[in-house]
């Protein structure tokens, strides 16, 4: 202030001063961790939003290259830690494709079945903390009542409700406990309506319409340009979806839609990822379905030595495309393990789409774009 | 001097409503709201204290005066001082007017009103004592020396201000009716018509509890504290009884939108249909009973609103204020004034209002809920098709 003053003699007072600068977060109630966003207000006016990242840093890239190729898998575990499952997955989907391993089938079954229940459980955390974003307070216990009931259904299959490191290269690290596959049929059969619930509760509210419709427009083009994947992308009018485009594990023979909305807004968004909620419950009845007694793990070395190659692979995560660029110099550690994280790159079109909204739209917007610091950090 | 002599009274009865009304909102009002909430959202709610959780109130109230004090460094002393003071001071000035009941037989000779004071202009008290309230939220904002407690205070003063012409603009075109401002008098004047203003004053009653609620900062009106979006708003910086204070000036601020709202439009203390011999079992319960259920209802629909509705922005809730409820308020004064014009007589213009506002308020009632069907079934249609299957 007072070196301000120094070079303009007169003092702004109170009513001169247009712009306010407003630090939002990293202690905030509605940035869901530890994001920090420099305001620029004018009022509640939002003129520049400028995310400053990097609280949760972990240094996970530079931890894959110490570690060997197994010992690398639970630290993915704490990237993402409201959809750990995919991030395991895509993990080891970059390994087996270094190592051209086959996975059984009921392996890959049990994975998607482990991915979508994950995805599920994500979109659940998410529906109900925009929802407090918001102020809808109650929608919010209805999801965490279903998203604690997927989370006992994988204690009970690893021993890890958020950190589960359930996943292992070639396959998987145990079968399912008996009784759970009927257990989770039931959930699965429940579902729809709960969804239902939560849609009685927002889909049609006025005041929720009110908060989220053309907030936050952004076009397919734009989404496209600035690398944005998953129902952000959808949202905008995108067909695009991994577990479609570059079919991994036997999602090729599952039958469901990719749900896409064409304004683009966040009530688009919104709608897009409820459905696609619906969409991975059709998902796990078909895997349950098909699921047979089989091998859980393929023919993995004893000691994992990639040959010296790069490779890429990705799954679609609840956020978007995550994937991990591999560099192997032929030892047992990763020479690079890069990681393409879906909430990074969502998250860089948050100025873009807060600009000129007001600040209880960038609670929305936040929200909308769906981050976890976990995996923007690494 | 004789204890029971109305001087005596009055001193009493001030010393039971300003202890007992916090009590109220400590003990029983917090609790229902934050029992009532649990079952709502699917959990509990406080259960640990108490049989039931019914001393939750004097833990939370043992907690906030335990609490250390914190003022910031940089806060404006007196005025951060200040601003909590008059929050309450006014919420609590304000139940000295309300009417809970005709009156008490003391002992043989003595008898008492229930209520503090009977004051000829006592609505327009009403409004002005509780408006300054407003000063309390609006000085805590800008003494916390916070940004957010700032935004927060920025946004209280216009939203209260703005919500007070619609509030005013409903209870005119009930004095209109009651052609007296003394709440008493308003009451005993529903008794003698034998109608609830609530029936021709349908509209205003509307306008004057969604007014209410944006008043009292209640959601979905509550952005000038609005926890996602500016922490907590005016009292981010405020601690132990100061916040205890705040607290207290906004439950009592709910007391008396209910309290208002049951004299004015739905009886007072009256029983409901006094009139009608098949309901006279009802007045079993005393018209204090009354008061209070009647009051409980409106609490309850607060605790209804805070869990059901999402929060309404800034601009689109000035929106609604200055676009829908004022010209609506307007609209209504001069119906009501038509009303009573054209039918002379006592109150033959207020039945027929009742009438047709309770037609339209049904006909309107259903055209929303047929639009509401109708849009439902055009978003379903405009799925595609898996999307539909997976229902």
């Amino acid at each position: 202030m007072t070196e301000k003053t120094v070079e303009h003699p007169e003092v702004p007072t109170l009513f001169d001063v247009q712009e306010m600068e407003l630090n939002f977060g990293p202690q905030h109630p509605s940035t869901h961790g530890v994001l920090r966003l420099v305001l620029k207000v004018d009022g509640e006016k939002i003129l520049e939003a400028k995310p400053d990242v990097g609280y949760l840093h972990r240094g996970t890239e530079k931890l894959f290259e110490t570690e060997t190729y197994p010992m690398g898998l639970p630290h993915t575990d704490r990237m993402d830690y409201v959809a750990a499952a995919t991030n395991n997955h895509a993990f080891c989907l970059t390994v087996e494709k270094l190592l051209g391993l086959e996975i059984p089938r009921r392996a890959q079954l049990i994975r998607v079945i482990l991915d979508e229940l994950q995805r599920l459980s994500s979109h659940l955390v998410w529906l109900g903390t925009s929802g407090i974003d918001l102020g809808a307070v109650t929608p919010f216990w209805y999801t965490f009542r279903e998203r604690e009931q997927i989370l006992d259904f994988f204690e009970e299959y690893c021993g890890a409700r958020l950190t589960l490191n359930c996943m292992r290269i070639g396959g998987l690290p145990f079968d399912l406990t008996p009784g759970w596959i009927e257990r989770l049929s039931e959930l699965v059969d429940d579902m729809p309506a709960r969804i239902d619930d939560y849609e009685q509760l927002l889909t049609e509210n006025r005041i929720w319409k009110k908060r989220t419709v053309g907030i936050g427009v952004i076009s397919g083009e734009e989404c496209i340009e600035r690398g944005l994947t998953g129902p952000v992308l959808r949202g905008s009018g995108v067909e695009w979806d991994l577990r479609r485009a570059q079919p991994y594990e036997c999602y090729e023979e599952l039958d469901f839609v990719i749900p896409i909305r064409s304004n683009g807004d966040t009530y688009d968004r919104y709608i897009v990822r409820v459905q696609e909620m619906r969409q991975s419950v059709r998902i796990l009845r078909q895997c349950i379905d098909r699921l047979e007694p089989g091998e859980i793990r393929g023919k993995v070395p004893r000691v994992i030595k990639p040959p010296a190659e790069e490779v890429y692979a990705s799954v679609e995560s609840p956020k978007g495309e995550l994937g991990f660029y591999c560099v192997s110099n032929g030892t047992n550690r990763p020479y690079r393990m890069h990681c393409r994280p879906p909430s990074f790159i969502n998250l860089q079109a948050l100025p873009r789409l807060a600009k000129g909204h007001l600040i209880s739209d960038l609670v929305a917007l936040i929200g909308t774009v769906d981050i976890v610091l976990g995996e923007v950090d690494r | 001097m004789n204890i029971l002599s109305p001087t005596v009274l009055t001193y009493v009865k001030v010393v039971i409503l300003v202890l007992g009304v916090p009590a109220i909102v400590g003990f029983v009002i917090v609790l229902v709201e934050r029992r009532f909430m649990g079952f709502m959202q699917v959990r509990l709610g406080p259960n640990r204290v108490g049989p039931k959780g019914t001393l939750q109130g004097v833990a939370d109230l043992v907690k906030l005066v335990v609490k250390e004090d914190v003022t910031p460094a940089r806060a404006e002393g007196a005025v951060y001082f200040l601003a909590p003071v008059l929050a309450v001071v006014p919420a609590l000035t304000a139940l000295a007017l309300i009417p809970f009941g005709p009156s008490l037989r003391l002992s043989r000779d003595a008898e008492t009103p229930l209520y503090v004071a009977d004051i000829n202009i006592g609505l327009l008290f009403l409004l002005a004592i509780t408006s300054i309230g407003v000063y309390g939220i609006i000085l805590g904002g800008w003494a916390s020396n916070n940004k957010y407690s700032l935004l927060g205070g920025l946004r209280s003063a216009a939203q209260l201000i703005s919500y007070e012409v619609p509030m005013g603009l409903a209870l005119v075109s009930v004095l209109l009716m009651t052609r007296s401002l003394s709440l008493v008098e308003i009451v005993q004047r529903q008794e003698r018509i034998q109608l609830w203003f609530v029936f021709p004053g349908l509209l205003a009653f509307f306008l004057y509890f969604v007014s209410g609620v944006a008043e009292t900062n209640r959601n979905p009106f509550d952005l000038p504290e609005a926890e996602s979006e500016l922490v907590s708003g005016f009292n981010t910086e405020y601690s132990g009884v100061k916040f205890a204070f705040f607290f207290l000036g906004e439950y009592t601020g709910m007391i008396i939108i209910s309290c208002i709202a049951v004299t004015v439009f739905f009886g007072g203390w009256l029983a409901p249909f006094p009139h009608v011999p098949a309901l006279a079992f009802l007045k079993i319960i005393p018209p204090l009973g009354w008061f209070v259920i009647k009051t409980g209802v409106f609490i309850f629909f607060y605790i209804w609103f805070r869990s059901t509705f999402p929060r309404y922005r800034f601009d689109q809730l000035m929106a609604l204020g200055w676009k829908w409820m004022i010209p609506a308020g307007l609209a209504n004064i001069v119906l009501v004034a038509l009303a009573i014009l054209a039918t002379p007589g006592r109150t033959n213009g207020m039945v027929t209002l009742s009438w047709i506002l309770g037609v339209l308020f049904v006909a309107l009632f259903l055209l929303a809920r047929l639009r509401q069907a109708l849009t439902r079934r055009d978003r379903l249609a405009a799925e595609p098709a898996g999307v539909r299957e997976a229902r």
